[in-house]
């Protein structure tokens, strides 16, 4: 039977299908939907589900489980692995007890993301952990449970690696059996395994590298050959082997194809014995060309590559891009960009929802904030304080670094900073810059913007608001009692419907010594109207 | 149908552009066509535009349509609608809700029809949904299903108004099914 699913959707079937019994994430945008639909059926299937504090927490709390011997899945978007990435390293050297998958989603173009155009491909070498790139969503499930297989065969975590245009696919996929082991995980010591003290850690990195070395037959074997003609090759992964397969069907192209379905380690055999005969071979895969690069090392000199020469290394591929590259090899214009009238139609930027709590913090910031001060972003909804009519965002990095950076600005040359972050990115980062300002006596007003869930990523529970991820009633850990415990001078709660109480305590915190914190509590508008339509 | 059939959608965020996006793809593969979709979550999602891909047929790729190959473009705000014209070719045909939906520095709405109607060649429909939807039935928010409805009782759509109807009961909680069944059907009404 086939079911329309998206393609985290997919992941999740793969992963109910492989009998997962403990996940663990933090959302983020095209990951998100992984975390939501598992908040809503794991309990029914036995399964333990977990939104972490961040993405370093909710590894660790994978971690945890494959150490007692669950199948284990954690997911994030890919700068949640760089937050997760010093128990991530470790993790791979010791090795996975309970076979653990661990979801990356990249986002090729930046749809949805600041930050940086991350390409989580990159972690291969560093990390020596096998990666899967599946290009739709019946791979995304089939991958998720092949991912389980390998990592129970191997004893080795192993990241399913997906972009936006994979995560948020849909088409028809096959349903299978759901199987789940309801057991209990029960962590047996053996330090040899779980404990990663030198000169111990060092023969691990050695097993390690021998289990890559093994799993290369496992990658020849997903590596999938279309035959052709001619001396003209492509090679592909991912998302872009569909625009190459819809490019060459439209246009009769009789290429042959090399699809790639493990990035790393690399089918080598295969790549070998497709370009022996080639005389010319294009490397189509997104973002930087870590494929052309390896196939450069192991094809030998007499081969012609083209790679990033032709297609770009920012932004996601197209069937036009791919078009317009092949075009130059077959010497055939395979696709032509029209010249159009430029209608010159403003762009319609995203904009904060009606009934917004943060539309009366903006404007009260603004009218309150002397001359000259400066305004830190940070990662949530409130990004949007950097357009227009807003306009007080001058920084923004990651997760948490409004305060962090603030601190350091506000050191370096005294300058006042108003550091805006947002419940969860609080929660998952905040913390610690929060007491490194205290600590180093710097001079900051933090605006902590509580509405009481996580809901850039489509409203997911948080510490700050009493649910766990499941819905469970949990402690409702409040931030001005952290802001307190951790030392900041000037603490003040308001309801920002309250105006005239928001702006005096901004004017009476704005001069003050030390760091200071205002929390300003109230729900967001859409999930307050979410909640009651009951939805 | 020989090739695969390509809507592309556009809208603003929170008109209900991925339910749209669902019903055509539901639909679509109760008929026993290949089906891939392509659409945007997160924050550009909060007011900004949207842009989505529905491609059925034999057998379906590329989830994403190339520039000149829409069959169908379907905006839900007239502004919306002149953003995806390098999707259109001389036989791609237009549906748009005449509704329009003002912003920050944006165009007048007068601007904006005034350049539909200059721009806009081909076969193209601007259908008060909206204003229907909120006339008959007291509620904009249906706009979605009654366009939807008004393309596949005017073919513009090869789908049938069952498989749609199939879909609807498979994808809307029961509590909101009728009213968009009632969108949907009003077209025949008429």
């Amino acid at each position: 039977m086939k079911k329309i699913l998206l393609g985290n959707e997919a992941i999740v079937q793969g992963a109910l299908e492989s009998g997962v019994q403990y996940v663990s994430a933090y959302p983020g945008t095209p990951s998100s939907e992984i975390g939501i639909v598992f908040g809503k059926i794991a309990q029914k299937h036995g399964i333990y589900f977990e939104f972490a504090v961040n993405e370093k927490t909710a590894m660790e709390s994978a971690i945890g489980s494959s150490y007692s011997g669950l199948k284990t899945l954690v997911s994030m978007k890919n700068f949640g692995l760089n937050v997760a990435l010093d128990a991530f390293l470790p993790f791979v050297y010791t090795g996975a007890k309970g076979a653990t998958v661990i979801v990356v989603a990249d986002d090729p173009s930046c749809h949805s993301s600041g930050q940086s155009e991350e390409n989580s491909r990159g972690f291969a070498d560093l990390a020596h952990v096998p990666i899967l790139e599946p290009q739709d969503a019946q791979e995304a499930k089939d991958f998720t449970i092949l991912a389980f297989k390998l990592s129970e065969k191997y004893s080795v975590p192993v990241i399913l690696r997906t972009t936006t245009r994979v995560a948020h696919q849909r088409m028809p996929v096959e349903i299978g059996i759901i199987n789940i082991e309801n057991k209990k995980g029960e962590f047996v010591k053996n330090k040899n395994k779980f404990v990663t003290m030198p000169p111990r850690v060092l023969e691990m990195k050695g097993e390690l590298l021998k289990k890559l070395e093994t799993m290369k037959k496992d990658s020849e074997k997903l590596a999938l050959i279309s035959r052709g003609k001619g001396k003209l090759g492509i090679i592909t992964s991912g998302v872009a082997n569909l625009h190459v397969t819809e490019v060459l069907r439209k246009n009769n192209l009789n290429i042959p194809v090399l699809k790639i379905g493990m990035f790393n380690p690399l089918p080598e055999k295969k790549i070998l014995s497709f370009v022996s005969d080639m005389k010319e071979v294009l490397i189509a895969e997104e973002l930087e060309g870590f494929i052309e690069k390896k196939v450069k090392e192991i094809a030998g000199c007499k081969l012609k590559i083209y790679g990033k020469d032709l297609l770009p290394e920012i932004g996601e591929l197209s069937n036009e891009k791919i078009a317009l590259a092949l075009g130059k090899l077959v010497k055939k214009k395979l696709f032509v960009k029209r010249t159009e009238k430029d209608l010159k139609i403003p762009l319609r930027y995203p904009r904060l929802c009606q009934g917004c709590p943060y539309w009366i913090v903006f404007s009260a910031i603004k009218k309150m904030a002397p001359e000259g001060t400066i305004f830190g972003g940070d990662i949530g909804c409130y990004m949007l304080a950097g357009f227009a009519p807003h306009e007080i965002q001058d920084y923004l990095l990651s997760m948490g670094s409004s305060i962090g950076v603030g601190h350091g600005i506000n050191k370096a040359g005294g300058q006042k900073v108003i550091a805006l972050i947002g419940d969860s990115t609080f929660f998952h980062a905040g913390i610690p810059a929060l007491i490194n300002s205290v600590y180093n006596k710097s001079d900051l007003l933090i605006f902590v913007l509580d509405n009481r869930i996580t809901a850039m990523t489509g409203h997911q529970p948080n510490p700050g608001m009493g649910l766990t991820g499941t819905g469970e009633s949990a402690k409702e850990i409040k931030i001005e009692d952290i802001a307190k415990a951790c030392g900041a001078e000037n603490v003040k709660t308001v309801d920002p419907v309250n105006m005239q109480e928001l702006q005096d305590a901004i004017r009476d915190f704005i001069n003050k010594k030390g760091t200071s914190v205002i929390v300003s509590r109230r729900i967001c508008a859409y999930y307050e109207r979410k909640l009651k339509k009951n939805i | 149908m020989d090739k695969n059939f390509n809507i592309v959608i556009a809208g603003v965020g929170g008109q209900g552009v991925i339910t749209l996006v669902q019903l055509i793809a539901e639909a679509a593969f109760a008929e026993g066509y290949d089906v891939k979709t392509s659409e945007l979550h997160g924050l550009s999602q909060r007011g900004g535009s949207v842009e989505t891909h529905v491609r059925f047929g034999k057998k379906v790729w590329s989830p994403l349509i190339s520039e000149g190959e829409a069959d169908l473009i379907i905006s839900l705000e007239l502004a919306e609608t002149l953003r995806k014209l390098r999707y259109a070719n001389k036989n791609t045909k237009f549906v748009i809700n005449g509704y329009f939906f003002p912003y920050p520095e944006g165009l007048s709405e007068e601007e904006i029809t005034g350049i539909i109607g200059r721009e806009i060649k081909q076969e193209k429909r601007i259908v008060p949904a909206s204003k229907v939807c909120q006339e008959k039935l007291e509620k904009e928010v249906v706009s979605t299903s009654y366009l939807l409805g008004y393309c596949v009782s005017n073919e513009l759509i090869p789908l049938k108004k069952e498989s749609v109807l199939k879909a609807m009961e498979n994808l809307f909680p029961e509590k909101y099914l009728e009213l968009n069944k009632k969108a949907f059907e009003l077209v025949w009404e008429n």
